[in-house]
């Protein structure tokens, strides 16, 4: 169900306008759709909007893409809110989004989940205080036969074990 | 062993790139279309193949192709349903990964039948990096003059995208997949008019799962008499399982459709057996959706019959002591899996996946999270048994899309084969508190927010 855009957010990145690199890419994609469809652009958009702003979403940001593909701002903010891959609150650097539904729990996700937690001082939903971590727990991402498994940024880490999950974390640490 | 008409060549060295793809008869199907069929001849192979819509929900592919409307001056859409969500199914995803050129072959033939000349690959967000994967394979298509302007020569145009989800399994379903595409919330459509009458930007469209799509250009190449001679019955040709859950060997495996569930689930060649030596306890055959079997009705039907990997076999005496084949995402659980654990965790993910748009599902899915959760962490009664089934009853066939029908069965079925582990979560509050993996109390309360 739809998340809520916390207003109380106090720390605000919006890294606009966007350079012009990321001004070609909306460009071309809203010339995937015919002439007026280019609101169908909305969702690939704010991936590339999220990926440019520290991985998440505030309202300049989404206003500044309302803009840029001619439509209100309220069409984004809906879209932003249903979604669960947009973040609406400032993420850490490396968001781990780990899963927890049934099929991935019959092979240990759950306790996956805690080793995580403890490994990066970090609960579900929070941020680390060194800013270097956001802990997810999500809903199916495809990967059932690899599991238990995560998602960092654009790619999965499957077969996860303890010892995987220590060296992750410490790789990620070291970056 | 099974006929492999999708991943025969997944091993090819480089099949990733279009020379090793083309070496092995790849875009043979777009020649043979293009240059020697009509559109409607393709669709007339399409139907004769009586290949069924892969996704889950089984409908004849040919059939939901010849409802495609086709006013004069309105352009017609193909779009491809790439949002594999589904708890339990990760076939789409070994597909696109493996052999990504057979997927944009298959979209080129399948849009060359329907008249389509822009078509869409919709994949959920969370597969970035196939994204990429799939926009390689239909730059290489389009530079060896399968895509573009005038098709082989043909006069045939067609562009291909690929168009990426934010995270909703709803998305998964046609009218809320469009509508997503449109830019917009994934709020389902109310049906009719159908997407074959009014889809994208209100115009005809076809939505088709990736594995459909990927079928059609052996069906092109061999026939659609061909490939009724695979399967069994209404059945017809191969289907891709993924496996999970307690097995030995879990991962992606195309099946002859037809072949015996015990095969399946035992021998080396798929499922290798239930891991580390347990005991097999139950199976949800077809994605999270479909109900769940005790192993003992998973094995044979209610009158005794070997049970088999088709869509008639596993829907076999229905509800009462059948499920169904559904997307072919096949969780097996073993002796340890706690069958009211597990209906929790799904009601969840069902909860979390409402659009929110029908009371019965918005509410109704949050009721029974409410209700199981009390159950499964030993504070539930023998009357919240009976308040879920009446709860599930309500909702299913009450709402615009299937989701309510989907959250709705699971539940059903878990009641309906596993009362006694349910009344045992009543009679025995203390003792399923402990057995709940050995986890601490502060995941139980992550877990239920």
């Amino acid at each position: 169900m739809a998340h809520t855009y916390d207003t109380r957010t106090t720390e605000v990145t919006a890294k606009i306008p966007f350079p012009q690199e990321i001004l070609d890419k909306v460009e071309e994609i809203t010339k995937r759709y015919p002439a007026g469809k280019q609101k169908s652009a909305l969702l690939p958009v704010l991936h590339i909007a999220q990926k440019h702003n520290d991985g998440w979403l505030s309202i300049p940001v989404m206003d500044y893409v309302a803009s840029l593909l001619k439509i209100t701002s309220i069409e984004v903010y809906e879209v932003a809110t249903f979604y669960t891959m947009y973040n609406l609150k400032p993420v850490g650097k490396y968001v781990l989004e780990v899963c927890r539904t049934g099929p991935c729990c019959t092979r240990g996700a759950e306790q996956m989940i805690e080793y995580i937690e403890k490994k990066t001082n970090c609960k579900v939903g929070e941020n680390s205080a060194d800013g270097l971590f956001t802990i997810k727990a999500v809903e199916c991402l495809g990967a059932c036969g690899y599991a238990p498994m995560l998602q960092l940024g654009d790619s999965f880490v499957e077969h996860l074990t303890e010892e995987k999950v220590d060296s992750l974390i410490s790789e990620l640490r070291n970056k | 062993m099974s006929k492999k008409l999708l991943l025969e060549h997944i091993n090819v060295p480089n099949i990733l790139g279009y020379e090793a793809y083309r070496s092995k008869g790849g875009y043979t199907s777009v020649e043979k279309a293009l240059k020697t069929m009509s559109p409607d001849a393709v669709v007339e192979e399409v139907k004769k193949s009586g290949l069924r819509g892969r996704g889950g929900a089984g409908f004849p592919t040919g059939m939901k192709w010849s409802f495609l409307a086709k006013p004069e001056g309105v352009p017609r859409y193909l779009v491809c349903n790439a949002d594999e969500s589904e708890p339990g199914t990760f076939k789409d995803r070994y597909l696109m990964e493996k052999i990504p050129h057979l997927l944009v072959e298959g979209m080129i033939v399948s849009s060359f039948a329907l008249g389509a000349n822009t078509s869409y690959i919709y994949i959920r967000g969370e597969y970035m990096w196939i994204v990429a994967i799939l926009e390689k394979a239909i730059a290489e298509a389009k530079a060896n003059g399968f895509l573009g302007k005038n098709i082989l020569g043909s006069g045939y145009d067609l562009e291909l995208y690929v168009q990426t989800g934010g995270g909703a399994y709803i998305c998964g379903e046609e009218t809320a997949l469009l509508e997503s595409l449109e830019g917009k919330r994934g709020n389902p459509r109310i049906k009719p008019p159908f997407p074959a009458v009014k889809g994208l930007w209100q115009c005809p469209t076809v939505v088709n799962n990736v594995e459909t799509i990927a079928a059609t250009p052996w069906i092109v190449n061999n026939t659609g008499d061909e490939y009724t001679k695979i399967g069994i019955g209404r059945s017809t040709g191969t289907k891709l399982i993924s496996a999970c859950g307690n097995i030995n060997r879990p991962g992606v495996y195309e099946i002859d459709l037809g072949l015996p569930v015990d095969e399946f689930l035992n021998s080396d060649e798929y499922c290798g057996g239930i891991a580390n030596g347990k005991k097999f306890k139950a199976v949800v055959p077809g994605g999270s959706s479909v109900p769940i079997l005790p192993a003992e009705l998973f094995y044979k039907t209610a009158n005794g019959e070997a049970r088999l990997m088709s869509y008639e076999s596993l829907s076999d005496g229905g509800f009462a002591t059948g499920s169904m084949l559904g997307s072919g995402g096949f969780i097996v659980y073993d002796e340890d899996q706690c069958i009211v654990r597990n209906t929790w965790n799904f009601t969840r993910f069902y909860n979390h996946e409402s659009c929110g748009q029908c009371s019965p599902c918005r509410e109704g899915t949050g009721w029974m999270l409410k209700v199981l959760h009390k159950l499964e962490h030993g504070l539930g009664s023998m009357e919240d048994i009976d308040l879920l089934w009446d709860i599930q009853r309500r909702i299913e066939g009450n709402t615009i899309c299937p989701l309510g029908d989907a959250a709705a069965w699971p539940v059903a079925a878990a009641i309906r084969h596993f009362r006694e582990e349910f009344e045992w979560h009543v009679k025995n509050p203390k003792e399923c508190l402990t057995r709940n993996y050995g986890l601490k109390k502060s995941t139980l309360e992550m877990s239920f927010n």
